[in-house]
This record gives C-alpha cells, structure tokens and sequence, in this order.
C-alpha cells in the first residue's frame, strides 16, 4: 500500500516546554517526522511553543508556529494553513490532549482536518482507564483489580474491596503525575484528592498493590496492513512502584524466557488492535508476578513515548520515523531498513548487546522534596550506555550520569549490613549504589531480594562486578589479565586505579603499554546477519573493532550528557547545529553523547555516532580510534555545556586539539582573580566581591563590601548553591546548610559577591573569532538581578534599554572577548544599576538561550559558531551569507518582540507529609524548559508566553495580594490598573490596608496561620477551593514566610497563575490587558524572516 | 587448562572458557539471533550435526524446564556463547543451562567474541568447525585445524535418522478429533504435535525411514513432513515417498525440511544458502493476503524457483504458487500447490522459539482436512 495521496499537508504538534515526564525525546521524534514527512514531499506545519528544540529550527517545517499550545490557537493555525491532516502521536502527551481538545471543541469536523497516527476513538481507548481495561479482558489478558474513582467517597469504598496499599493513578495524565501508593487512608485521602485535580476529567483508578512484581515494556509497531512488529523490550531493574521514567531499564528484557516473552508480544498486538491504533507506535506495560508469572496489563501510550526514544536509540530501529511514514500511508514492508538498506523494517530487531538507561535526578535542587521513588516520574534526564554484556552496560550508564558517587565505589570500609539492607528497602535516587555497598558489606543475593525485590539474576550480575573489584584489590600485583576482566565488566581506570591506590593517568599509560584498548562494536538492528552501512559504535573489550577507515578530515563534538536542570535540550540544540555545519562545510563530523533522548543521538544526525560516557576516558579511546582510521582536526567541547568544557583539559594534555577557544582562555574566565584582570585592563566594573573558604572569612568579605550579598560557590552550573544573604544571621545559616555537601573547599572557595538590588540584568550571547564580535542577541531580564537567569523571563530586544546602554553592553562584551581569547560563542551576564554597568560573569561556550537568539532573530550562532571554531572568520561567514550583514545589536523599527520564560517543576516534588515544595524562584536554578511568546509588542508577547507556559493569564477573577513591606509601594499601580480591568481584589490585612488607602476597593481575607483571629475561610482554603485566579506573593521576613509558603503550595497545587516579583507583575499588566482584548494572532517563523529581511532593507 | 578453543575450518581461531562437557566436538558452525529461547534452541533436532553460536549476549538466565524442550534432548554438536549464566532466575526453571549441556555430552565455548564470529560467518559462509577444551585445547593448532577440514561437510549429509523417531507412536488430539495426520519425523518438534492436537488433529509419527505404504497403512487424512537436520538432496528415499502421496491427492504439509522436499518432489532444486537463516525475527511476505508475518527460521537450504510467483511444477504436479517469500533476501519460503492439497513453508508457524504469527497454518491444513472430507 504506497503512500496517500490526499495527504498534502500536515500539521505537526509539539510537546512544548521541556517538564519532567515529558523532554527531548519529544524533539527527537518531532524532528525525525518533520524531516520524514518533507522528505516525502508533504507541506509541514508545525506548532511548538519550546525554542530550544531541534523540530522548531525553520529548516524543519515549512511553516513553524512557535506558538502556545492551546486548542485556541492550534485553531488559529488551522484555519490559516488549512492542512490536510494532523499528527499527534509525536508531541507526547501534550499533543494528544490538544488533538482531543480540537476534537471536543469541533476543530476538527469545522475545518474538515483529519487525526492521522491515532484516531479520536483509540486515544480515548487507550487512555481511559475503564475503557482501557475492559478492552484489556476481551483481548484475553487481565488487569490488576481496580475500581474506576470520580469522587472520594467512592475511593473510600472502593479500597475495602482492593486493601491497602493500593495503587492510585489519574486518567490522562503523563509522567504517572499525581499517581503514587496510598498505605492508609490519609495517603489516600492525599493522593486521590490530587489525582482528581490534576486528572482533566476527574478520574483516577484505584488498583490492587503489584508492588514488586517484575515490570516489562514492549515497543510495538502497527501498519494499516495490520502488520505488527515489536520494536524492542525493556525490562525494569526497579520492580513495580517505582516509574519507568525513574527506573533502570534494561533492553533487551533478560529474565524472560522465550514462552513468557511471546505471551507479552500475544497480548501487546492483541491490545494495540483492540484500541485500534492503526497506524504508528504505541507502548504497553507489564507486570509480572516473579512467583508464579501471572502477567498484568499496566497501560499503553498510543502514541510515542520516552521509551519509545529509549528503544529507536537502543535498537536502531527509529520509531518516530517509522510511525510518520506509516501515518502517510505506507506500511512497514514498503520501507527500508535505514541500518542495512537492503533489509524492510517489517521485522524485528534484534541485540548482540546490552542497553541500560539510568534516571537523573535533581533532589539537590529541593532539598524539601521527598526523594522516595513512586509512580510518579520525578527524574529531570537520563544516561544510556551499551555494552557486550549487563555488567559493562551497568557500568557505562552509571558513569555517564557524571555525578560523584553515581558509580559503583569500594573505598573505605564496607558499610553495616543490616543499615544498607533496612536502606534499601525504599527506592531512592542512587539505591543501585546502596545495593552494591551492602552486597559489599556481606548481604547475601536472597537478603537483597526480599529487600529490592531486584531480579535475583541483576543482584548476581553486581556480586560478579564486587568479586571482581575484589580480585583487584587483593592481587599481589595488578595485570593486565586482571585489567581485561574489570574491562569486560564495566570498571572505569578510575575504578581501577581507586581500588588499587594508583592514579587515572597511572593505570590508563599501563593499560596502554599493553596495548589494552576498547574496540568499537556497531548497532546494526540484525546482530551480525547484514552489514550495517550506518557507523553507530559503542564500545567492549573484545577481539574484532568496527570502526571504518575515512579519508575525510574529522571534528569530533562532544554532547552535554544526561539532561540536568541547567543543561538541558539547549545544549543538544548547539552540538546537532555544530555537526549539520562542519558536516556541510566538508567535515567528517564524530558525535559522542550518551543521552538517548536527544537528536544528537540520532544515527542520522552526524557521519558518526560513539554512544559512550562522556568521561575522559572514554572520550579519549573514541579519538584513539577515530585517529587510528584517519585524521582527527580537534575535539568541539564549548557546545556540550559544563560536561563537555569539563573535559577540554583533559583532552588538551593527551596532544589533541582543542577547537576554538583554548582550555588556558576558559580558565581566564572561571578564576576570578584572572577575570577580574581582564575586566580592570578593559576598564569594566564587577560587583565589589571576595572569596571566602570558611565562615570567618565570609563574614570579614561582606562586611566589606555590604549587605546584601550574593554567595555562590566557584566551578558549578545552574547556580547550585547560589542565594542571596541580607545579613549576617543568613549568612551563618547558609554555611550550616552546606556544611556537609562538600561544594565550598580550598580548591574551589565560596564566591562572594555585592547583590545589586533593583538592577537590570542582561545577558548577551556573542561569537568572536579574534578580530569581529557577532553579537547574537542581547536579552533583558525581567525579573530583576538575583533570580537565575535560567529561570527569569527575558526578553529580546530588550524593551527598557536604550540604544546607548545596548552599545555599552556590546562593547564591554568586545573588551571581554578579547581579553579571555575567544574563539567561538561567548555568554555574558551584566546587570544594569542606576545606569552603571557590572559584569556579573562570563562563560566562553554556548549558553542555555543561543537556540532563543536563533529562533527570536533568526540569527544560526550555533552553526556560526562551530565554523569560527575550524578557523573561518566572521567577514567570510558574513560575505557567505551564514550570518547577517548587522548583529543582534541592532533593531529595525517595527521588529517584533520575542519573550522566553521559564517552566518550572514545582508540581512535582512534594514533601514527605505530601505538600508542594516551595515555588520561590531565587538565584539557583530549578527550572526544567522554557517557552517563546513572539509577538509584535512586549504585552502581547508576554502574554503568549505565560500561556504557552501553561500559566495563562485569566479573562477576569480574583486577584489575591500579599506583598513584603518592601514591595508594597511598587504594587499599587499595577493592582489598581487590575481593578480598573475588572478584576476583584482580594488582600491579606497589610496589605490590603495599603491598597485602600490608594482608594482601590479590596476585599480582606484572613492569613492562613492566622487561626486566633480570623473568620471565615483563609487564603489557602480560597486558593484551594479554586475561588482565587491570580496570585501575587512576594516572601518577606521570617515572621510571615511560613503564610508564604503556605500561599503559594497551594497556588501551585490549584493550577493558577503566580508572581512573585513586582517586576513580572508590572511587566504582566499590558499582557492583561492583551488578553482580555481577544485571542492570539499568530506568525511563523518563515513568516518573521521575511518581514525581517524588508525591516533590514528599509 | 581453563582454556577452549573454537576452530574454523578456514584457520580462523577463537579463544574463550569452556562450557558444557569438556573434549571436543566437530560440526558445521552456524548463528542464531533469538534473543529468548536458547533451550528451545538446542533441542531443536533441526541443529543436529551443528556447533550453533547465540549472537545474544546472555545465555542461560532462565535456566531450562521440561516444558520448553523441543524434544527429548539436546540436538546441537556444540554451543558458543558470550556470557554463560552462572545463575538462574524463572519460577519455571527445573535445572541451570551448564548442567544440562553437560547431561546430554553438548561440549561449547563461553567468552567469544560472538559478534566478529558472527560478521566472519556471514561474509565467508556457515562452515565445519571443532570446540576444543580441556587437554584438547592443549592439542598443536594445525592438527586441530586439519581435523575440522577432515570432517564431515554438511552438504550431502543426511541426518534424519539420527533425530527421527525408532518406533511410530500415536499423539491424541486434545480437542474434539477432526482427523487424523501422519507426521514423518524427520526431527519434529513438539510444539508441532501441539499445534496440532489442540486443533482436533490426531498424529501418528512415523520414523523418517517409513515408505510410502507405511504412511498409507496409518490410514492418514493428511500427510506431514517435518523440519530436521542435514541436505535435502540426500533425502532421495522421502521425496519418493513424498511423490506417491501427492499422486494420490492426500492433503500435504510440509514445514521446513519438509518444504525442501516437497519442492524436490514437485521438481525444484535445493540449494546451500552462504549463512542460512537461523533467527526468530525474520520477515516473510504471505502472498495470498499481501501481509508480512514476523516467523522463526532455522534454514541452512532453501528451495529454488526460478520465476513465478506462479510456476508449472516439473514433475507435473500442475501450478505451484510461491506463496511466501523472505523479504530480507526473496528466498522461497513457502510453495503453496494449486491443483493438489498441498503446501508447505520454509519456516517454523509452530514457533518455539519464536512469535506465533504463523500459528495460522496449522489452520489452513485443519481446512484443507476438511475440505477433502466433504469433497469426498
């Protein structure tokens, strides 16, 4: 059945912003269907609000909406683009609710669209939990016993049939959010009561406990011949009770045998035919009782997924590709195996290795947050490894969650058995380690399991790599024999060396001197049956390497790894620009990353893929070989965030080029007293600032320079550690509080800077190549300093700055540029006071906003930027047309104004007696993604962007205030310009005080610790019950902080729109005004090009 | 002495751990992809006379059950793989891999690069090959190398009596009897004998020697042939056989071997594939519906149809339709008879190991039974 022919053009949804549950595996598999469906000739319409993703780059779509993901304006969209049909399966579950939104609101019947990937009717089946399960006992297979829940009552009822603990999870949600196991009533009471909030149709299902049992995923492909493939099985090595999103999973499932393993495979094309996806991927759980192989259906996800990425990266096998092709029309036997070309994909794939993916966290980041493990995902990235076997797998994904302890250790003395195995028993970010110690520590595989509930076959699979570890400890001398054995499981030289008291470099030059070396295997779906044409390699030790010899000069790029708060899909977004531009401008272009989420990781992205850890080892072994089969120019490493930049020394000092700015100049700008130099040689001003490694020092600092002041400790990303202190107790309390995290030492003191209150802070993005600054964007903030820039709003142009101050920024940047010895980007943070302008810091590599800059003024710093790198100057780039005649310095009339804001992962982290964490934004980073507003002004781009945020602002309502006495001046405006709108206000007793006295009519309402005095419902009881639409809370002293919290938990909880700075409520009140005035208009990208380039002509 | 060594006949040698029995074992070395189902694998007589390497990883982790042998031993000359559970993890498991190798004599290697044996097999073809270990591993190379090229060649082997029945025995069906099959076992595999008994198919298995009268003397309403080790040109004596039934128009099935001879005895040729199929992941288009099924295979030989898809048989058995071809190399995997009951498919639809997306066919001759019944 060929292709389609009424299919013309098709309208892609995005997933939106970056959250956790939903990342950038969904720009991978957007990115892939978009080039998919323009391959084949069909017009591509894209919307998606998230402009640090790969799909949203103008290249990939015809005409790219970033635009809030609303039912209101994908109907804008649709009504001027009119595409054929819509594809909704690969925007995760964002775009599956706003195809059903379209559906329910009669989009689709109005403009005659069609669903294609998954109909109304199989969304519905397959994500309604009633519906779901009765369809999962027709197909003959069975469902844990659940009872489907719209009130609490009828969970009450409901659990003295299931007993506790029972497993609660909402309908249509994603990431398992709200779901978890309630042990007794007040868990219940807790947990259904969120479910039935956060589920959009107010369900959730109640089911009985499979906690423990084995937990199996199958990735299923399906045709509209009705020709079905499983893709891929992956096993969790975390039983039932903890997420697969938070898991360790394993690929391919390995304690199965062949007759459990078809049942499973019965039972998923039973399914998938039964919900009646026809076309495209979908995903199916299982449990599986270890005792007697009972098999229960979890869920299915008809459409792709995280997994679904997990499997495309771990087989070869792209999923995302497929299911767009098969969307059009084709089935699996008319499309080739990418892999092997000679092949169809209508098979299935199958391993010669080992795929292992490990969760990253970020409790550090919430430190109030409960960090047990449930069914609700709370894990910010993943790491995959691939090795000839599970123990090598294991390893290599450990370490590429490049966080210390996150790798198997046997230093100092074991731990007690009986604390590690009462330890272990509840699931929590780095267990696996825990596991590991407490085999260490004695704990037999029988005392393991009854603990875990792990697969006996994993606990034996760490006992060999402990008796390993053992036999290197004790040889009388290391050898090489021993070496190859640690080798074949996994161990780093770092391992090795550890346990033998030597040194890294120690053990990798002996290892060397033996000629012991990686080779290089190759993904190729089909274990050894046809030669593989696509150079997908990962490492082993073993006989025979695969890695082809090139004539062509070669870059290698290294990725950012895992996603992390503060180093996310921007990164990805620079290292994919990177090798699209060496690779056009005649390089051979060697990608490493271990991140399967990513496009970088996409076999098609660059000539060749090393899926490896980004240590320096491995790195280094991979430019061993890559050297071996021809020549290597240098090594990218400014594009892949901390990560990458982290190893340029490294890699420097083992003789190999570094491209683009050197390790010696990245040094000049993360040592403060060399900065600071090149600041006074450039005549610039930083904030009054010290360093400190103890309290007494700290303190003597600030007394110096003035209260308030910001700390941070030196060499970290996101701003770990970062806050601002107003006086001395803070201070005190602030080295209490990190006295045991090691991140403040000798070799990297604690910074201390003057915080500049009521500045502007600005950050640029600029490329320099030695002779010309290309000034990427400059962006204002609109928080004021203090707040992380990762997770302020900002805005580019800037909309309070004058041309002059703009001049001033870029010229300071120059002075920097120079001074540090920039080859390549450049990211520079200033704030702006009382018109004098500070250097807050500087970072030579590609920043978190170079794929804003991109998407907002249509300027490819990224592809610049690796071009500077391999030695092409800014004038030739500029002739050559890859950059503009004028930088983003300047401004035609007329340009419309870009707004990014940031989303953040509140919702997600509870505390242990299951509240939310606090929502206060400070100097450390916490964010997850971000979001674009694009519009002709500031108001209404601001307003895009709170809604592509998920935070729009409302029509009318209620508007509660509470503001800190510092801020109740500032918040008389704006609150009486809200009454004016329409809006009701509602204030707590000081602050409401204050408004009446403007003459602005405020109802009171009580504090919620205000339990002696007050009547009637308090603030908290409103905002629960929904009656309050708009929040503005600003935290103040101690006294009131705990009201504060208390606020804004519960606005979280509800759903609504907060400010917590004057600055963003100010920056809003135009954006008010904007929305009440009517829907969205909406423009593309290509649409922006072009009214820039008659801007620039004009 | 903690040595062993896998010898290909072309010189190449790889060294790995011993595993299974300790000594040596010659056999035509071949590699199968499943990546479930090793214990179906190596009592699976079809691998008799083969040393079969497991492109997956792990091997073992399971353990083995009585419920999943194919038959009533361990088939394989000799077993390569990567790495060898020491330990077993399945509620059903009775017994570890290592012992049972060991029980039926299995010698194997452990701790081989699989994968460059798997790329060299591929590129330079299945080939004989010895499993060295013990104080056989100790032996001088070019002696072990000498005897690999002395052995036998599995082209114009015959090997069905070693894995056939000695006796004929009756297997009842387990639903309600529609007829009965005779099976000559040229290396059945039990889940075909399921397959067909739950289908209401009482089987009579014969041995693979059995003549056409004996066939006849069990009084079948079909005639199976099944899969089974070796070359299918030297199987002259059950393509005769095979001949006298198709003149008498009973209903015929054929999976595998029995696909081979079919084709014989309609008048194709046979033929050695460089690398065979051994896999369960394999695609075959079923040209009667235009629908791909994911099958098992385990085929060293194929048959070979020049044209088509529709040809006249030689043997002037009318038109033979190739019904189902592998749509990784278009190799014939099923030939389907239009003017006489018969029909027969290179693969495994009773599938252990393997998807069951082929289980249909035990339907079509459930059909064919019947229809020959009303006809008559």
């Amino acid at each position: 059945m060929p292709k389609r022919s009424d299919i013309n053009s098709v309208l892609v949804i995005g997933s939106g912003p970056i959250v956790i549950g939903q990342a950038c595996e969904f720009d991978y598999s957007g990115t892939q269907a978009c080039r998919v469906l323009r391959e084949e000739g069909v017009r591509v319409i894209l919307v998606n609000s998230n402009p640090a993703t790969i799909m949203t780059d103008p290249d990939f779509a015809d005409a790219t909406y970033v635009e809030p993901i609303t039912p209101e304006v994908i109907e804008t969209i649709i009504a001027k683009e009119k595409p054929d049909a819509i594809l909704p399966t690969l925007g995760g579950q964002t775009a599956l609710n706003a195809a059903m939104a379209l559906h329910e609101r009669g989009v689709l019947e109005k403009y005659d669209v069609e669903l294609i990937g998954a109909k109304v009717d199989a969304i519905k089946k397959g994500e309604d939990r009633q519906i779901f399960k009765e369809l999962v006992i027709e197909a003959g297979a069975t469902v844990a016993k659940s009872v489907i829940c719209s009130t609490m009552d009828e969970a009450l009822d409901a659990v003295i049939e299931l007993n506790y603990p029972v497993m609660v999870q909402p309908s249509f949600t994603m990431g398992g959010l709200g779901s978890g196991f309630a042990y007794d009533e007040s868990d219940l009471r807790r947990i259904v009561g969120f479910g039935l909030q956060s589920s959009p149709v107010g369900q959730v299902l109640l089911s009985e406990s499979i906690l423990g049992w084995k937990e199996y995923e199958l990735e299923v492909m399906r045709d509209r011949n009705d020709n079905c493939v499983v893709v891929c099985s992956i096993e969790n090595v975390d039983p039932v009770g903890v997420h697969t999103g938070d898991s360790i999973t394993v690929a391919p499932a390995l304690t199965l045998t062949d007759r459990e393993y078809q049942n499973l495979r019965d039972i998923s094309f039973d399914i998938i035919r039964a919900v009646g996806v026809d076309t495209g991927g979908c995903n199916i759980q299982f449990a599986v009782n270890p005792e007697n192989g009972r098999v229960v259906v979890i869920e299915m996800n008809p459409r792709v997924s995280r997994s679904s990425a997990l499997a495309s990266k771990a087989t070869g096998f792209p999923i995302a590709k497929l299911a767009a092709k098969l969307a059009l029309g084709y089935t699996l036997d008319e499309i080739p195996n990418d892999i092997t070309k000679v092949t169809p994909a209508s098979f299935e794939p199958t391993l010669d290795y080992i795929v292992v993916k490990v969760p990253r966290f970020a409790f550090e980041k919430f430190p109030a947050a409960n960090s047990t493990l449930t069914t609700t995902m709370k894990s910010v990235g993943e790491a995959m490894a691939i090795g000839r076997n599970y123990t090598q797998a294991l390893q290599k994904a450990l370490r590429s969650l490049e966080r210390r302890g996150s790798s198997f250790h046997w230093d100092g003395p074991h731990g007690d058995k009986q604390q590690l195995l009462e330890a272990i028993k509840t699931p929590t970010d780095g267990r696996i380690v825990l596991v590991q110690q407490a085999l260490r520590a004695g704990a037999t595989a029988e005392e393991v399991f009854e603990a875990t509930k792990i697969d006996p076959w994993f606990i034996d699979q760490m006992l060999i790599i402990n008796e390993v570890a053992d036999e290197i400890a004790s040889a009388k001398e290391l050898n090489i024999e021993l070496i190859e054995q640690a080798k074949e499981h996994g161990f780093s030289d770092i391992q090795i060396a550890s346990l033998r008291g030597l040194s890294e470099s120690e053990v990798r030059a002996y290892r060397h001197s033996n000629n012991l070396r990686p080779v290089y295997k190759t993904v190729d779906t089909c274990a050894g049956e046809f030669p593989a044409l696509t150079p997908y390699h990962y490492s082993t030790y073993e006989q025979e390497t695969e890695v082809a010899p090139s004539s062509k000069q070669k870059v290698v790029i290294l990725g950012s790894g895992p996603n992390r708060i503060g180093q996310g899909v921007e990164f990805d977004y620079s290292c994919v620009h990177a090798s699209f531009a060496l690779a056009d401008a005649g390089y051979e272009t060697v990608m490493i990353n271990c991140n399967p989420e990513t496009v970088s990781t996409d076999y098609d992205t660059s000539d060749r893929l090393y899926f490896e850890p980004l240590t320096l080892e491995d790195v280094l072994e991979v430019i061993h070989a890559e050297q071996q089969s021809g020549e290597v120019v240098g090594v990218v490493v400014q594009l892949g965030g901390q990560t990458a930049l982290g190893l340029a020394k490294g890699i420097e000092a083992a003789g190999i080029p570094i491209l683009g700015t050197t390790p010696e100049a990245i040094d000049l700008a993360e040592e403060r007293g060399l900065f600071s130099k090149i600041l006074d040689e450039g005549g610039l001003l930083a904030p009054a600032n010290g360093t400190a490694i103890t309290l007494a020092e700290a303190e003597e600092v600030a007394n110096r320079i003035g209260y308030p002041v910001l700390v941070r400790p030196s060499y970290v990303l996101g701003g770990r550690g970062m806050e601002i202190v107003y006086d001395l107790h803070s201070l005190r309390d602030y080295f209490d509080r990190i006295a045991d995290q090691g991140i403040v030492g000798p070799s990297h003191p604690l910074l201390v800077d003057r915080f500049l209150d009521d500045a502007i802070e600005i950050d640029i993005d600029a490329l320099y190549d030695g002779e010309t600054l290309f000034v990427g964007g400059v962006m204002e903030h609109i928080e004021e300093a203090g707040i992380h820039s990762g997770d302020s709003s900002c805005t580019l142009p800037p909309v309070t700055m004058s041309q002059v101050q703009i001049d001033r920024v870029r010229e300071a940047t120059l002075k920097i540029a120079q001074g540090i010895g920039v080859r390549g980007l450049l990211n520079v943070q200033f704030a702006l006071a009382a018109d004098v302008l500070y250097v807050l810091e500087a970072n030579p590599r590609a920043s978190r906003t170079v794929p804003f800059v991109s998407k907002a003024l249509g300027i490819t710093l990224a592809k610049a930027a690796s071009l500077v790198m391999v030695g092409k100057s800014i004038k030739e780039l500029i002739a050559n047309g890859d950059l503009p005649e004028r930088d983003g310095t300047y401004i035609p009339a007329g340009s419309p104004i870009a707004v990014k804001e940031a989303v953040l992962p509140f919702k997600r982290f509870a505390t242990k007696d299951g509240r939310f964490v606090d929502s206060l934004l400070g100097p450390e980073m916490r964010s997850t993604g971000e979001v674009m507003g694009m519009d002709v002004d500031f108001p209404k781009a601001f307003a895009k962007s709170q809604a592509a945020a998920g935070s729009a602002l409302p029509v009318g309502g209620t508007v509660f205030v509470s503001v800190a006495d510092r801020d109740k001046p500032q918040v008389v405006l704006p609150v009486r310009r809200l009454q004016q709108l329409g809006y009701r206000v509602l204030a707590t007793s000081g602050t409401a005080d204050i408004l009446a006295r403007h003459g602005i009519e405020v109802a009171k309402v009580r504090k919620h610790t205000d339990e002696a005095g007050g009547e009637g419902p308090s603030i908290v009881d409103l905002i629960t019950a929904g009656e309050v639409d708009v929040v503005v809370n600003t935290p103040s002293g101690s006294s009131a902080r705990k009201d504060g919290y208390e606020i804004r938990a519960a606005t979280t909880a509800a759903d609504k729109a907060i400010f917590t700075t004057i600055a963003q409520l100010s920056a809003a009140i135009g954006s008010f005004e904007t929305v009440i005035a009517g829907p969205f208009a909406v423009k593309s990208l290509q649409q922006h090009a072009i009214d820039r380039q008659v801007a620039l002509a004009n | 002495m903690n040595k062993a060594l896998l010898v290909l006949e072309d010189g190449r040698v790889f060294t790995g751990k011993p595993y299974g029995k300790i000594g040596k074992t010659l056999g035509e070395a071949v590699f199968a992809t499943g990546m479930t189902g090793y214990q179906e694998t190596i009592t699976d007589p079809s691998y008799a006379g083969q040393i079969v390497v497991q492109t997956a990883p792990h091997i073992g982790n399971t353990g083995v059950n009585s419920r999943d042998e194919e038959s009533s031993k361990v088939w394989v000359a000799g077993y390569v793989v990567r790495d060898a559970s020491r330990m077993v993890s399945n509620f059903r498991a009775e017994n570890d891999l290592q012992s049972e190798l060991e029980k039926y004599e299995v010698v194997g290697i452990r701790g081989v690069d699989t994968r460059a044996l798997t790329r060299h097999l591929r590129s330079a073809g299945s080939m004989r090959a010895g499993i060295y270990s013990g104080s056989d591993a100790e032996r001088d190379l070019a002696d072990l190398i000498a005897e690999v090229n002395s052995s036998v060649k599995m082209k114009g082997l015959s090997l069905s009596n070693v894995v056939s029945t000695p006796e004929t025995y009756l297997s009842a069906a387990t639903a309600e009897k529609i007829g009965r099959v005779a099976i000559l076992d040229l290396g059945i595999k039990k889940a075909t004998i399921e397959h067909m008994n739950s289908r209401g198919l009482e089987t009579v298995i014969l041995p693979a020697q059995s003549t056409a009268e004996e066939i006849l003397a069990v009084t079948p309403d079909a005639v199976f042939y099944s899969n089974g080790p070796g070359d299918p040109e030297a199987a002259a004596g059950q393509v005769a056989a095979l001949r006298e039934i198709l003149d008498r128009k009973i209903p015929f099935f054929g999976i595998c071997f029995g696909n081979q001879l079919l084709g014989r005895a309609l008048g194709f040729e046979t033929y050695k594939l460089q690398f065979g199929h051994r896999g369960i992941n394999q695609p075959v288009l079923d040209r009667n519906t235009g629908k791909v099924e994911v099958t098992a295979h385990n085929h060293g030989f194929a048959v070979k149809v020049d044209g088509g898809p529709e040809v006249d048989s030689p043997n002037g058995y009318g038109r033979v339709l190739v019904s189902h071809i592998s749509l990784n190399d278009d190799c014939v995997e099923g030939l389907q008879c239009q003017d006489i009951p018969a029909f027969s498919v290179q693969y495994h639809p009773e599938a252990a190991a393997g998807p069951h997306d082929s289980s249909y066919l035990f339907d079509r001759l459930v059909d064919m039974i019947k229809t020959q019944k009303v006809g008559k």
